[in-house]
């Protein structure tokens, strides 16, 4: 009786180890995330720096397309107004959209944050146009819209997905598993061509988005020299050196794109 | 009579299917229906009309069509099987059956691989094999190929011409496949001229494959100039080679300057599918001109019972 038990046990415990129960990630950390080599970096809130400055549109700001939603009655009716791309938006000389970044100078890995960045269709527009996201870090892809979304990833480095939201209220989860090599991975939706969005994808927390008039800020940095990047989706990407001490907070880094640039 | 008629409701379906697959891809809405064989999880042909909107009303609309001429092409297949006593001819019709499937399945591989070059092209190239067999099939079946009124021209040169011209234009529909499934439409901007000159001042893929369909243009051009130059000049008394050499003529023209309108209004939606409906009428025009070509070959086999054993007609035979 005893060794029949005995057998049993056996037989369901392998069952279990063969079904990966026993290695249940923790909640919250995805599944698919690959452990780091380098030592998890710890910053010092006492000795964290900041970097801040302003993206700067030199010359009279292309004018944004216009949009066509006549192929969706649903996105008619949710746009009251004349709607046109965000491909630039400027306030006060700023340039807004621009994702600004730490392409080099960090050490370390930097664990991902658990909570979901809500990435939402909303009135066939995507909220926000541009977003930074950690490695790991998952993105609630939510369509609020009474149409139906796909939802197409075109990476370079990660797995490209095209994913069906057919309802409103729909929500589903993607993780990049890996920094992506060209940084920015485009969304768009096949079903409304005029939707596209970018996602600045890191293995660090060290990015940030430009407010329409340019501001950003990158803050809780370790003491350090780097290399700073902004991008913009039509105008590329521009560099620059910083070097921060400990509790500095450097409001100078600035960057000035050319409008003309991006008038094709 | 009648199969022959169904016949060309059949290549007609098809013109149209061609229509809807060349609108997914000039309005880039290949993806816009994620899943297969399901559309956003509903049955293909449960799928809510209301919901037919953006990209889905084309893609969606896509592989409607496509389900209408699989069904006439089983239809189709069905009929010659039962009415055909040419066994070749019943074999014609069980490929065609089976180029329908696997160009269904083409094309749900692609949607669910996200559009690899290759897949699309091959997707473009057996599209334009079903029509031919769809066009080739109404041919056979047409009173002027089962009891002609004319003894068929006997014309190696113009067999050898038209056969040729025929594979060039497959080939120069490929190429331009495979430059439409890898985003190269304006990979040169300028037209008739190349950056500004004859040749691409650098080489890169895209510009390669751009470069080879304008070269291909040529020769295909030269080649069909050589076989209407034939027809007119050796055959023009022929009205069942006339015409379609007359019609190769005229599609070619339009060809080339829809090519050039793809070029100039930067691939408009319009221009840019009807350079591929035209691609593909121009296929099926030369194809009927080689076939008629041929026909004097199949002359002993046109009307001989299944089973029954006949000496092969000459030429000569053939014309008396």
């Amino acid at each position: 009786m005893h060794l029949r038990l005995l057998g049993v046990l056996l037989v369901l415990s392998f069952g279990v180890a063969a079904c990966g129960g026993g290695s249940t990630p923790p909640a919250g950390t995805p599944a698919t995330q690959e452990p780091s080599a380098a030592p998890t970096a710890t910053v010092d809130p006492a000795t964290a720096a900041t970097v801040a400055g302003k993206i700067t549109l030199e010359g009279t700001p292309p004018a944004n397309a216009p949009i066509r939603m006549n192929a969706d009655p649903a996105c008619v009716a949710a746009n009251k107004t004349p709607q046109t791309q965000e491909t630039f938006v400027s306030e006060a000389g700023g340039l807004g959209n621009v994702f600004v970044y730490v392409q080099s100078g960090l050490t370390g890995s930097f664990p991902a944050p658990t909570t979901p960045l809500v990435f939402d269709q909303q009135a066939c527009r995507y909220h926000p146009h541009v977003f930074g996201v950690q490695v790991g870090q998952p993105i609630e892809v939510v369509n609020s819209d009474a149409t139906l979304h796909n939802i197409h990833a075109t990476p370079k480095t990660n797995a490209e997905f095209n994913t069906a939201q057919p309802i409103k209220g729909m929500k589903t989860t993607h993780t990049f598993t890996a920094k992506e090599a060209d940084v920015v991975v485009p969304f768009k939706c096949d079903v409304h061509g005029w939707m596209n969005a970018f996602a600045g994808v890191l293995d660090h927390p060290y990015f940030a988005v430009s407010k329409p008039d340019g501001s950003f800020s990158i803050p809780n940095l370790p003491p350090g020299s780097y290399t700073l990047a902004a991008w913009h989706e039509k105008l590329g990407t521009q560099t620059l050196q910083v070097t921060v001490a400990a509790k500095e907070s450097k409001a100078d880094a600035n960057f000035t794109f050319k409008a003309a640039a991006g008038a094709n | 009579m009648w199969l022959h008629r169904y016949a060309k409701l059949v290549s007609a379906a098809t013109v149209l299917l061609i229509v809807a697959g060349g609108l997914v891809t000039s309005t880039g809405s290949g993806l816009a229906v994620p899943d297969w064989p399901t559309s956003y999880g509903w049955n293909m042909f449960t799928f809510p009309m209301k919901h037919m909107v953006g990209g889905i009303f084309y893609e969606h609309g896509h592989r409607l069509i496509a389900s209408g001429v699989g069904f006439l092409t089983i239809v189709l297949a069905f009929w010659i099987w039962r009415a055909e006593r040419r066994r070749w001819m019943r074999m014609l019709g069980l490929m065609a059956l089976g180029s329908v499937c696997l160009q269904g399945a083409l094309g749900g591989i692609t949607v669910l691989y996200f559009l690899p070059t290759a897949v699309s092209t091959a997707h473009a190239g057996l599209a334009q094999i079903f029509f031919c067999m769809t066009v080739a099939i109404a041919l056979f079946t047409s009173p002027g190929w089962t009891a002609p009124k004319y003894s068929p021209a006997d014309d190696h040169l113009l067999r050898l011409v038209a056969t040729t011209t025929t594979a060039f234009i497959y080939l120069q529909i490929i190429v331009g496949a495979t430059m439409r499934h890898s985003e190269a439409g304006l990979a040169i901007p300028d037209f008739p001229l190349v950056f500004g000159g004859i040749f691409p001042p650098e080489w890169t893929p895209q510009i390669a494959i751009h470069y080879a369909h304008r070269v291909g243009a040529l020769i295909v051009m030269l080649a069909i100039a050589a076989t209407v130059g034939h027809v007119w000049f050796h055959h023009a008394q022929r009205s069942e080679l006339r015409k379609p050499a007359l019609a190769l003529a005229c599609l070619v023209l339009a060809q080339v300057t829809l090519g050039a309108f793809v070029i100039w209004s930067e691939k408009n939606v319009a221009i840019n599918t009807a350079h591929v409906v035209v691609g593909a009428l121009t296929l099926a025009s030369s194809l009927v001109l080689t076939l008629r070509s041929h026909q004097v070959r199949f002359s002993d086999r046109a009307a001989r019972p299944m089973g029954v054993q006949t000496p092969a007609l000459t030429a000569s035979e053939a014309r008396a």
